[in-house]
């Protein structure tokens, strides 16, 4: 086993502050880019619903005119 | 047997594949990352010469690699795109390069954080770190000038050439690190001769590589999905989701 303890693991034999800098940044932007990716899909799907009810009223309306 | 190998390139039948691909894509790397990340804080030993700093290399190296890979894959897409007219193929671009440009961030970020305990400095206008410093303003001004063009074949065009021209800069960093006296180390894994690592250390970064690759391709597709219902919202494919997806 590398590591003795739990402190031992986060000291990363004193470079700790180096290694989860760039690993807790790394998670943040992976995290980030994710949540913005489904914040638009979900968005999209929203505005959609309403421009289909929109075209589904359109086509009604050419039907009845 | 014939496959009708157009059918996809249509992007209401790609809208419909993509959604079926993205959770395998999602699942495979969610394994690969908790097994890398096991491999690599668990198994892999401690270097000799940089002590536990080197467990950077985790997240710096794969992140390098997919930086240079999705430009070139992206590049080839918004060409392919330029070329025959194919609207897929340049919103496919479209959808590789904030991923690209993440993973750029992310190993410029890392470096830093690596060469600061290493080198004794955050950053140095090296050939290798300068030149993916490029690769970086490459992303970013082909999504800007992509987001300055309304209307969107036009914006597929004129970002197509950016992407083209961008290529140059990628056996840059790859070779940079033999062309110049660089700060920066050669390349630790190459085909040409046996890797000069651990194996374990090797075997880790490699699964993290594949991690970073099933990542990718998941949020590629993601976003290549919103980007059709984006600009395929006037279509009747779109308006007939309604009824077949709820």
């Amino acid at each position: 086993m590398i590591w003795n303890s739990w402190s031992d693991f986060f000291n990363m034999g004193g470079y700790g502050l180096y290694v989860w800098g760039s690993y807790l940044v790394t998670f943040m932007c992976v995290i980030g880019e994710i949540l913005i990716a489904k914040r638009r899909a979900r968005t999209l799907r929203q505005q959609l619903s309403l421009t289909k009810e929109s075209i589904l009223r359109e086509r009604k309306d050419e039907a009845t005119s | 047997m014939s496959i009708n190998w157009y059918k996809y390139a249509a992007p209401s039948s790609f809208y419909f594949l993509a959604g079926k691909l993205i959770p395998f894509f999602t699942v495979l790397a969610v394994i690969l990352l908790v097994a890398g990340l096991y491999i690599g804080f668990f198994v892999a030993p401690t270097d000799f010469q940089q002590g536990e700093a080197y467990r950077i290399i985790f997240i710096h190296v794969p992140a390098a690699w997919m930086s240079m890979f999705l430009y070139v894959v992206m590049a080839f897409w918004a060409g392919i795109g330029l070329a025959f007219n194919t609207r897929l193929s340049s919103m496919f671009a479209t959808a590789i390069a904030p991923t690209g440009a993440l993973f750029t961030f992310i190993a410029l970020w890392t470096g830093a954080w690596w060469g600061k305990p290493m080198w004794g400095t955050w950053w140095v206008w090296d050939a290798r770190l300068t030149s993916e410093l490029i690769l970086l303003f490459l992303y970013i001004g082909f999504m800007s000038l992509q987001a300055a063009i309304d209307d969107p074949r036009r914006a597929d065009k004129a970002g197509a050439v950016i992407a083209l021209v961008g290529v140059v800069n990628i056996p840059i960093i790859y070779f940079s690190v033999q062309w110049w006296n660089t700060l920066h180390q050669g390349a630790s894994v190459s085909v040409m001769q046996s890797p000069k690592m651990a194996t374990a250390m090797l075997v880790g970064m490699l699964v993290m590589v594949l991690a970073a690759w099933m990542y990718s391709i998941a949020l590629i597709l993601l976003r290549a999905r919103n980007i059709i219902l984006e600009r395929e919202s006037h279509t009747s494919w779109v308006a007939e989701l309604k009824e077949t997806t709820r």
